[in-house]
């Protein structure tokens, strides 16, 4: 094409112009406020963090649309749920040590999560397996509201608190350094999120399910030829889906009192990340979400706290208009047809 | 392999002049009230007039959007803010545009003032459809979808955030905004709820009538081409995604004006109804409508709104302490039944069902002895 041609040779420097004319926006309205390099540098951190529970919800987004094809709009609500079975089981009573307790929580509210996911699978997608993509994302879209409901229905509508990892108390240790505040449950958030890509990494590159799973999803009728059953890769990438989105939700409840609408916006915000991304792509997606964050993050704190989903949304409209194929990806000139059923 | 029913143009009409001559009757119940017999009366209280205008005005922002779900094979995730773009287009221009702009007060005063408001509105919300369709819909997939998810939220928070403009509070926060003036022609008030009930249900048949003309045209013939196989109609030299593009357009157009008439009729304008939820509810109502029908538009709204009312009443009985929002769950059950089930909707669905039953009947009769093999699913 002859646009992708000329794209190679502008294309950075577009993206360099774009980016001056942005952070020279952003030192103006930051310096409405008096904002130092200290200022800015603790938002890039806050926004960091945010960005890295973006990027874990995201990489759920990836793994089901890469195997399926569906945009699952269900990850917010396993988020959700995650976050709120682990303060179930965290306040039930129980003679454990704290972090023995914590730590048994977390991992049966992850195991709770996933079993969760495969169920959503086997009872919505499964029957529906031969209908268009559209029809798929409306029943993720169902299954979202009807888990939320439920949530509501369970848990109420207060908001819950849930300890810090490190001092298992509602105080998390804080550190200072250079004159910046970080909490240590950034720590936690980011070497999980490290983390767990390493894990999905591993698993989708040196594993036979993993590799089945890769095959299904770049080609599901050549997947089926050699032996590999569409439906039961689908089940499997709900599983992980749910385990991944539980888990970034479970590590983020710290920060935010977790309540049970909290997986409406994360999960949004984490679509957003996955689109960032290029939908496909488990890097694009971490990369996608440590951006959203700090993006989101500097300019809400330049403007106003209030704004801050917006940016997040402005960018994802400016991503599907101008690089609909993410930040990594490549322009694909061909129309992809699906050899599915 | 006519995967939407087509009803020929007569029974269009006579389906459009029935449900206009039950409006009317309606309308003349409450507005004569025979024998004393009140409209509420008729359902025993559950439906009143006020849910009844809700209806109307739900109808046309569905018309719109089966047009581009079923017809244009998109689904819009963000279609109650453009419903409140209509509605806060109204509320502003009519209520603070004489802080805002300087609009002077003898204009602000008028009778045409809130309808050429209105008009404001649909342009804005039709050209911000286009601006925004356009680029997307050239991709191939659901980018549509994501896109009005975010613009949805978008709209949504600033409605909220209550922006500031030369000192002045142009939306409000989550109390939105009050006073909005009564539509007028001349100097007719629309209002009592029966004045404004004749006048939304003109608006909604007339959205109705609007939405089978356009299934009926060419353009609704290259979009069935386009729903059908989109490789097809590209190939038979249909511009997919021009048509999409115009159809969300219209779409837009048709959300932002019920959004006027809802802003004129609750004359309070909050953000609470344009969220995401809402615009899922819009969703579950097109399904359960039907997809690719019309006529399905005031039929899943009536449905919906309804159950909702109903469910509003009873919840508190059944559960203790449910409170209005655990009606989602309904929804959320409802929206996941009716894609497995029934993908093409409720009244396609069951119309379909019905002539399979009907078609297997007749073969039954004519030959008995014939096994069911041969029977087209």
């Amino acid at each position: 094409m002859k646009r992708s041609t000329y794209q190679n040779k502008y294309q950075i420097l577009r993206y360099i112009l774009i980016f001056l004319i942005l952070a020279i926006l952003v030192v103006v309205l930051g310096s409405r406020k008096n904002f130092g390099p200290l200022q800015y540098a603790q938002l890039s951190l806050d926004g960091l963090r945010g960005g890295a529970i973006y990027a874990l919800i995201a990489m759920g987004f990836v793994i089901v649309f890469n195997v399926t094809g569906i945009i699952n709009f269900a990850q917010g609500a396993f988020v959700t749920l995650g976050a709120m079975f682990t303060v179930t089981f965290y306040n039930l009573n129980a003679p454990l040590p704290k972090s023995l307790h914590l730590l048994l929580s977390v991992i049966a509210a992850i195991l709770v999560t996933t079993c969760i996911g495969v169920l959503v699978e086997r009872l919505t997608i499964y029957p529906a397996r031969k209908s268009s993509p559209l029809t798929l994302i409306i029943i993720t879209v169902g299954v979202f509201i009807t888990i939320q409901g439920l949530s509501l229905l369970v848990w109420g509508a207060d908001a819950y608190v849930f300890p810090a990892f490190t001092t298992l108390e509602m105080s998390d240790r804080v550190f200072r350094w250079l004159g910046m505040v970080i909490k240590a449950q950034s720590f936690w958030i980011w070497g999980i999120m490290v983390l767990v890509l390493v894990c999905i990494a591993y698993f989708f590159n040196f594993t036979l399910l993993g590799r089945a799973m890769r095959a299904c999803a770049v080609n599901r009728l050549g997947a089926r030829l050699v032996g590999i059953s569409p439906g039961r890769m689908s089940l499997v990438s709900f599983g992980i889906a749910a385990a991944v989105g539980a888990i970034g939700g479970i590590v983020v409840a710290p920060i935010i009192r977790p309540s049970y609408d909290m997986g409406l916006s994360l999960g949004l915000k984490g679509f957003v990340a996955a689109i960032m991304g290029g939908l496909v792509s488990t890097p694009g997606a971490v990369l996608g979400g440590l951006l959203l964050g700090f993006l989101e993050n500097v300019a809400a704190g330049v403007t106003k706290a209030g704004l801050k989903d917006i940016f997040a949304f402005i960018l994802l409209i400016l991503t599907l208009l101008f690089r609909p194929q993410g930040l990594l990806g490549v322009r694909k000139t061909t129309v992809e047809t699906d050899g599915a059923h | 392999m006519n995967a939407i029913p087509r009803f020929n143009s007569n029974r269009n009409a006579i389906g459009w002049f029935a449900m206009t001559a039950v409006i009317a009757l309606l309308g003349w119940v409450e507005t004569v009230q025979p024998m004393g017999v009140d409209f509420a009366d008729l359902t025993n209280g559950i439906v009143t007039m006020d849910t009844m205008v809700r209806v109307a005005i739900l109808t046309i922002v569905l018309v719109g959007l089966n047009l581009l779900m079923g017809y244009a094979g998109q689904v819009s995730l963000g279609h109650a803010a453009l419903y409140g773009l209509g509605a806060y287009a109204s509320s502003i221009l009519c209520v603070r545009s004489g802080d805002l702009l300087g609009v002077p007060a003898w204009v602000l005063g008028s009778w045409w003032w809130p309808w050429l408001v209105m008009l404001i509105g649909m342009a804005f919300a039709g050209a911000l459809a286009y601006l925004v369709g356009r680029p997307i819909l050239r991709l191939q997939g659901h980018y549509l979808a994501m896109a009005t998810l975010g613009l949805g939220i978008m709209i949504y928070i600033l409605f909220r955030e209550n922006l500031g403009f030369q000192g002045q509070h142009i939306t409000g926060t989550f109390d939105g905004i009050p006073g909005v003036p009564r539509l007028r022609i001349g100097n007719f008030e629309i209002w009592p709820i029966s004045r404004y009930y004749f006048f939304a249900w003109i608006a909604a048949l007339g959205a109705i009538a609007f939405g089978l003309n356009v299934i009926s045209s060419r353009t609704g013939r290259a979009l069935r081409a386009i729903h059908d196989s989109e490789v097809a109609a590209q190939a038979m030299g249909v511009d997919v995604a021009s048509y999409k593009v115009r159809i969300f357009a219209v779409s837009a157009i048709l959300a932002s004006a019920a959004g006027s008439i809802y802003a004129h009729f609750q004359t309070t304008v909050s953000p609470a109804p344009f969220s995401f939820v809402g615009s899922l509810e819009l969703v579950v109502m097109a399904a359960v409508g039907g997809l690719s029908s019309i006529w399905g538009a005031p039929f899943g709204v009536a449905v919906i709104l309804i159950i909702k009312e109903i469910l509003r009443s009873r919840l508190r009985v059944v559960f203790s302490g449910a409170s209005g929002e655990h009606e989602v769950i309904f929804y959320g059950i409802l929206l996941v039944l009716i894609m497995i089930f029934m993908p093409e909707g409720v009244t396609v669905g069951a119309v379909r069902r019905w002539r399979l039953w009907q078609s297997r009947k007749r073969e039954q009769v004519l030959s008995p002895a014939q096994p069911q093999a041969g029977v087209p699913r």
